[in-house]
């Protein structure tokens, strides 16, 4: 079954092509295009599963299936187009397939009525492919495959409403700032080549160690480039600015590719590179900081967004933050589990916030309104109207916040209880800690503050509009029900001893890890009364937080867009997001931009390519071909005279 | 013998030629200085031929021979450009200048 995983690629591919060839040619077809898109979807996850099953029964070694050789350059460097099954690319495709195919049947009601609908599928299906191309490459470049490819599927899926220019530039803005990071990866795998002589990830994993000194200099690059790349993919500073406007393309979208799956292969990539990155203190203390700075930075700004898509974009980010300090403190189990569960209630975040933006546009419609139907402050009192949503949205809330027994408590206390036993070697962990635990309690206070504004209180949006707000249909709630269910029990997965768990998940990835481990100093985890104190902490921050999130949320009535109030000093700040965007503006894309039109364009291209080099040598030839044709006078006594010099300077030659 | 005279002559009866070819206007002349050329390469190699054999003297009928084909073909081509334009005189003949 193992030798079949190719087949979990092919299949969203064939989907791709077929509802490609549907999209060109018949774009009606969309019962065709629903049973291709979600069919296929649902056949990968078939297809893995079984794999998993495969690899539960045995001893978590690793079986790479080459399928053909692609690139033949010398006898050192032969790349083949191989898939790895290991027990970490078996989580990862389960959580793409599973959570791809309830994202899929969610689209399937959510973008019914689209003009673009197969459109829509083929781009999607497409970016199931890419991913798993991502997760099973044996080697960094056919996972450099996916990682454009997701890239690309990102950028069309974010504009895929391009006809508003906003989505397009914001689709642009994704894909320039991921190409940032690419050009990272691309040095790091150029330099891996030249210091370890492969890019086969088992064999890097193999020779590294004894190849590269521990702590150098080049294994520090190579890892701080590739860490760029994960900036990049997984919106970290410097690179996040991306992200928030990728809420631009279509909600099913930003849950399945801006939530649960591409953003997170930046994690996914530094645990597959772990060896490299456990070899090199200073990247693992650069990637645990940017984590922490970004998981900080990010739940400040959502704390101020008033667009529901918005404060789940930046929760995002905020919570990639977290498993950055997991993969960067050496915790690599905490951040995949962290990646696991958040990749449930995330999805299951943005999918109930699509339910609601449905509700809200279907009423707008009815009612003939013109209100922003992503604005929270037009919402209000939706959970008479929609029981199903609020429940599972809650659900969900809750497992974000790190209430116990939730999901995302086990997770998140994981990675910040790495973080604190880190402490002991560097006080730059310890510090992460706090702005974790920070980040922890801000993300409580943002969810329960969307919850209360969207879910609780009056509905604001106007009396017109309130008869017509319900549930999604079932072919949109279903999908929310499993993932409810996911996010409830998704801590299961690696429940810690304390709670009467055996740590199933890190039993799973020894295997994967145990290169890594060979390496790292055995992390300290703190037990007994250390243990409790940190969860205590934890689970304080995350009930302080939803009851100040709601308390404060409907302490007073929440203004209308156009009644809001000025706000002022910090409130204004964070509204504003730090002004990253205009500070980004004003010192990158302004310079470059007068860069690229007075000196690249005008310049260089206008003057030294197309006056001085094109027209020069034009000019030259003009001036050599008058020349010649002031010889060309007709005068064929003129000619003969020519002539005559000519034979007797010939004579004169050849008698010497 | 004279092989001295001869040649002397041979190359005033070229020059002759050569400059009656850049110098008149008139293609018929220009025609004949083209023979007299020819004419005084054959006085040439008749003069030789007492020096170096008697391949001299053969190359001269190869000579006449083309010589002859040549005020064929000329002669004709004169006719007709006389037929097209009217004229022999090579000055207004200038419609390749370029």
């Amino acid at each position: 079954m193992t030798d079949l995983i190719w087949l979990a690629v092919a299949l969203p591919l064939l989907g791709a092509i077929l509802n490609g060839a549907i999209a060109v040619a018949r774009p009606t077809w969309k019962s065709a295009v629903s049973f291709i898109g979600v069919g296929t979807l649902v056949a990968a996850f078939a297809v893995a599963v079984m794999v998993a099953l495969e690899a539960a029964r045995g001893d978590g070694a690793a079986t790479t299936v080459h399928l053909w050789r692609w690139m033949p350059v010398t006898e050192r460097l032969n790349i083949d187009l191989a898939l790895v099954v290991d027990r970490l690319s078996v989580v990862m495709l389960l959580v793409i397939t599973g959570v791809g195919s309830l994202i899929h049947l969610f689209s399937v009601g959510y973008m019914r009525a689209d003009a673009g609908y197969a459109r829509y599928f083929a781009y999607l299906n497409l970016f199931v492919a890419f991913m798993l191309v991502l997760v099973l490459g044996a080697s960094l470049p056919v996972s450099f495959i996916g990682w454009e490819g997701v890239g690309l599927c990102s950028y069309l899926l974010i504009g895929f409403w391009f006809d508003d220019k906003a989505n397009a530039d914001a689709g642009k803005k994704a894909f320039l700032a991921n190409r940032i990071g690419d050009f990272g990866v691309l040095i790091a795998m150029f330099m891996l080549w030249w210091h370890v002589g492969t890019l086969d990830f088992g064999a890097i994993a193999e020779r590294a160690p004894a190849l590269l000194p521990l702590g150098g200099t080049v294994v520090t690059a190579i890892t701080l480039f590739l860490f760029l790349g994960c900036t990049g993919k997984s919106a970290q500073i410097p690179l996040f600015v991306w992200l928030p406007d990728a809420m631009a393309g279509p909600t099913p979208v930003s849950a399945l590719i801006h939530a649960a799956t591409m953003v997170t292969a930046g994690v996914f990539l530094v645990v597959r590179m772990g060896v490299l990155f456990t070899m090199s203190p200073v990247t693992q203390l650069v990637v645990t900081l940017t984590g922490a700075l970004t998981a900080f930075l990010a739940a400040t700004i959502a704390l101020r967004q008033y667009d529901i898509k918005k404060v789940l974009a930046y929760s995002t980010v905020s919570q990639l933050g977290y498993m950055f300090i997991g993969v960067g403190t050496g915790a690599y189990t905490a951040g995949i589990f962290h990646l696991v569960t958040h990749a449930f209630f995330k999805a299951l975040l943005f999918l109930g916030a699509g339910s609601v933006i449905h509700a809200m546009h279907h009423a707008q419609h009815a009612a003939h309104s013109e209100l922003d139907g992503q604005d929270m402050r037009n919402m209000g009192g939706l959970r008479r109207a929609m029981p199903w949503t609020f429940l599972l949205m809650g659900l969900a809330t809750l497992a974000i916040a790190g209430v116990p027994p939730f999901a995302g408590f086990f997770s998140k206390d994981e990675i910040l209880a790495a973080a604190f036993a880190r402490g002991e070697v560097s006080p730059v962990y310890l510090a992460s800690w706090a702005l974790g635990l920070a980040a922890a309690l801000m993300t409580a206070f943002y969810m329960a503050r969307l919850m209360a504004m969207t879910f609780m209180g009056r509905f604001r949006g106007g009396d017109a509009m309130q008869p017509h707000l319900h549930d999604a249909p079932w072919i949109m709630t279903g999908p929310l029900v499993v993932l409810g269910i996911l996010s409830v029990t998704g801590g299961g997965l690696n429940l810690p001893a304390f709670a009467g768990g055996s740590h199933f998940l890190e039993h799973w990835l020894e295997p994967v890890l145990r290169p890594v481990t060979a390496l790292a100093m055995p992390l300290a985890h703190p037990h007994g009364m250390t243990e409790f104190l940190l969860l205590g902490g934890a689970i304080a921050a995350a009930v302080i937080g939803l009851a100040a999130g709601i308390r404060l949320t409907l302490a007073r009535p929440v203004a209308l867009p156009a009644d809001q109030p000025p706000e002022r000093g910090l409130a204004r700040l964070l509204a504003a997001k730090y002004h990253i965007d205009e500070i980004y503006d004003f010192l990158v894309v302004r310079p470059l931009m007068w860069f690229s039109t007075r000196v690249l364009w005008k310049g260089i291209d206008q003057f030294i390519v197309d006056r001085i080099a094109v027209g020069g040598i034009a000019r030259v030839t003009q001036g050599l071909g008058w020349l010649g044709s002031r010889l060309q006078n007709g005068q064929v006594a003129f000619y003969v005279a020519m002539f005559a010099v000519g034979a007797v300077i010939i004579l004169r030659t050849l008698a010497r | 013998m004279l092989l001295g005279p001869s040649l002397a002559l041979s190359a005033v009866l070229f020059a002759i030629g050569v400059a009656g070819v850049l110098i008149r206007r008139n293609a018929i002349v220009l025609f004949m200085c083209i023979e007299l050329m020819l004419n005084a390469v054959n006085l040439t190699f008749i003069a030789l031929a007492q020096v170096h054999g008697m391949s001299g003297q053969i190359m001269v009928f190869f000579v006449m021979t083309v010589a002859a084909a040549e005020a064929a073909v000329g002669l004709a081509i004169i006719l007709a450009i006389f037929r097209h334009t009217q004229t022999v005189d090579l000055t207004q003949l200038n419609l390749l200048k370029g």
